[in-house]
């Protein structure tokens, strides 16, 4: 017998959990400035996790999915994809849409049930979230292939959780990304809960990455919770991607620190130990320790920061609950290029509906 | 199965049911995505894991398309799968294993092999759900032969309508309105009953007008019903509940007592049941008709997302302003 196979998985870590260096580290993490910048976005997207939170709690908002412990996957990708590179996101990835360009009134106005807050042009041609499990795979790698056919040095960078792994649409992704060698980077968010399900349900393989070897792409584990491993991860795949070598996964080790969205209650099925565990080794602690030890963020930045940051997204609460609830009309303006005889009707029939004592039929 | 009344939700009446039936039979399965330590998302399947163990009520990884096929397996087995499907949004992927094996496997083997699973999905509008949470899309799945999809209405009826759909030798989409899951309780006696499927429910008898709809718009219709009986407008209410195989007779009979008629859904409204039944009425009872048949429906549109989504779903006003019209034709 001969072997004719062996994997491999190696996982990168910079940081440990309290930020002190275990690794050697990269050049660019000598210096301070990108760093800062990814630190800056995750508190940013902390403050607005909570300040959504609070706002479904009291009826203003839909249900939200938090990104509480994802800080640092959103704040790196955002810091290095491209913005000709193509995002196709999932669900939890507001932080990472907001560096690319939306407004943060766009994500109130999605997880507020308003179709507005698709539309803003700062997402550029990044894909709209994706409800369906994994299916936006797929979409990241028909991307990459326009990007191939065309000859685009561009990158079609996908995310999805650990459960959307078990899902046809990613292992088919995989495939043929692996087939064609896609301009593709398929990040998993391990965050170790795909609601109640926890990781060692989803899959009997000792590593999510491994599924990327067994399409034939480049697959690694990372410290989800460490921003220097993220980067040199994603920066090495983009870099592969765009040298026109294919396609990576990337399976980040994470956890989910909060509920899975508003409408769950995860200590129905998590103990409390695994979550104070989990608090232990979460990204934006991490990082802070990091940089006060290097003097490069102290106190009082912190204050000016969170302050800075409390009235920007203050404001943009202040806009989308001061705004007007789109017109009925725009149920049937966008669902056609142009609105077919057929439905003018109903389109009429809902404008006069929605007008005060209004009916449905005519 | 305690013969106890239990005054329950519809979603507690789901609950009790599969509760009653796992332990009446063994060969009883749950399935699905957080349907175990969870109890499902809704948690209609609360408690069935700490009851029977996690050998009959499996979590599973997250993929429909496998749910599905493998309870088709299992079903041939001997075994009856329940599994859920956590919103009917999240359906399409099961939908090969369905229409290409799940109702066919009776028809292929000549009887051999049987696939008596049942796929329960909450469905429908009205609880301020993110996007692909909240279609009706019913129809689809009616148009496949061999699968039976039913749609309950009250406590009782999810109750009884769920233990014939686990009893029942073939596929059944089991569909769960969830805008009525909380909405109120009433008493169901957890007697082990099933009910009849492939038939409909007739709510209320009356003689000038037959409306016709299922699950969470029976509410409105309902109402619709009370406010004209002010009035003195006697409305026959028929709940269809089970959209395929149809139950043509119960409506046929109504229309030709009541010669009016209105279907009322919250699907869009074109290639819909309500079109079905529609057309059913004018094949085979239009001399009886004083007045065309009417729809109340959804629009042709995708549901919006939820800022608007009362816009979209028929209510009662809607429903009134079409007995209006059906009365007044002439
Ligand atoms: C096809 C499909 N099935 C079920 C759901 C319901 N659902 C929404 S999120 C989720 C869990 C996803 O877990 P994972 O992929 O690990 O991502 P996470 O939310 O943990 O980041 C489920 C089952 C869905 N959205 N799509």
């Amino acid at each position: 017998m001969t072997q004719v196979y062996q994997g491999e998985i190696n996982f990168r870590r910079f940081l440990d959990e309290q930020g002190t260096p275990v690794a050697e580290l990269p050049i660019w993490a000598s210096q301070p400035e990108i760093l800062q910048s990814y630190y800056r976005n995750m508190v940013l997207a902390r403050q607005l996790d909570t300040k959504i939170i609070a706002l479904q709690r009291t009826g203003q908002m839909g249900t939200y999915p938090s990104m509480l412990g994802a800080e640092a996957i959103d704040a790196v990708s955002g810091g290095l994809m491209l913005p000709e590179d193509v995002l196709v996101p999932y669900y939890r990835n507001h932080l990472l849409q907001i560096i690319r360009g939306a407004e943060i009134l766009d994500v109130l106005n999605y997880w507020g049930g308003d179709e507005r807050g698709n539309a803003s042009s700062g997402y550029g041609e990044d894909f709209p979230n994706a409800v369906p499990i994994a299916t936006q795979s797929l979409h990241a790698t028909g991307v990459a292939t326009a990007f191939k056919i065309r000859g685009e040095k561009r990158v079609a960078v996908s995310f999805c959780g650990d459960g959307a792994t078990s899902k046809g649409d990613f292992l088919e992704a995989l495939n043929v990304a692996g087939a064609w060698q896609l301009p593709v980077v398929f990040f998993v968010n391990n965050n170790q809960w795909a609601i109640s399900v926890p990781r060692s349900i989803q899959c009997g393989a000792e590593t999510l990455a491994q599924k990327g070897l067994a399409a034939g792409i480049r697959s690694e584990q990372v410290d989800g919770n460490d921003v220097i491993a993220i980067h040199e991860a994603m920066a090495d795949a983009l870099k592969h991607a765009r040298d026109g070598k294919g396609a990576t996964m990337i399976e980040a080790i994470s956890y989910r620190l909060s509920d899975h969205t508003t409408a769950d209650d995860a200590t129905r099925y998590r103990h409390n130990d695994e979550l104070k565990a989990a608090w232990q080794k979460e990204p934006v602690k991490r990082l802070q320790n990091y940089l006060a030890a290097n003097g490069w963020w102290d106190e009082i930045q912190e204050q000016a920061w969170l302050n800075e940051v409390q009235q920007i997204i203050q404001a943009q609460v202040d806009t989308y609950l001061a705004m007007d609830t789109q017109p009925v009309e725009s149920m049937f303006d966008y669902l056609y290029a142009e609105v077919p005889k057929a439905l003018q009707e109903q389109r009429a029939s809902a404008s006069i509906k929605a007008m005060t004592g209004g009916s449905h039929h005519e | 199965m305690s013969n106890e009344t239990h005054n329950v939700t519809m979603v507690e009446a789901i609950n009790l049911a599969l509760m009653s039936e796992m332990q009446k039979d063994e060969s009883v399965i749950i399935l699905g995505e957080d349907v175990g330590t969870n109890g499902g998302v809704f948690r209609a399947t609360v408690d069935l894991r700490e009851t029977f163990g996690i050998k009959r009520v499996l979590d599973t990884p997250l993929a429909e398309n496998m749910i599905a096929g493998l309870s088709i397996g299992m079903a041939t087995q001997g075994l009856r799968p329940v599994a859920e499907i956590q919103f009917m949004g999240f359906i399409f992927p099961t939908m090969e294993q369905l229409i290409c094996h799940a109702a066919r496997i009776r028809n292929r083997t000549r009887g051999r092999l049987s696939c008596p699973l049942v796929i329960r999905a909450p469905f429908g509008g009205g609880i301020h759900a993110p996007e692909h949470h909240s279609e009706s899309t019913e129809a689809l799945l009616s148009h496949i032969p061999g699968i039976r999809v039913v749609i309950p209405s009250s406590p009782a009826r999810a109750y009884g309508l769920l233990l014939a759909a686990i009893r029942n030798p073939d596929p059944v989409v089991f569909l769960e309105p969830k805008r009525i899951y909380r909405l109120s309780a009433q008493p169901v006696e957890d007697n082990g009953q099933a009910l009849p499927l492939d038939t409909c429910f007739t709510l209320r008898e009356g003689k000038d007008i037959t409306l016709v709809s299922w699950g969470a718009m029976i509410k409105e219709t309902l109402e619709a019903a009370d406010a004209l009986k002010q009035q003195n407008i006697e409305c026959e209410v028929i709940d269809v509940a089970c959209m395929n195989p149809l139950d043509h007779d119960t409506i046929l009979s109504s229309v030709a007592k009541t010669g009016r008629c209105i279907v009322i859904h919250e699907a869009p409204k074109s290639c819909a049941v309500g079109a079905e039944i529609s057309a059913t009425i004018a094949e085979r009872a239009l001399l009886s008709l004083k007045a065309p048949v009417q729809r109340v429906t959804g629009y042709d549109t995708v549901m919006p997302y939820y800022k608007l989504e009362q816009q979209y779903m028929p209510n009662t006003a809607d429903i009134l302003a079409a007995v209006q019209t059906t009365l007044e034709f002439s």
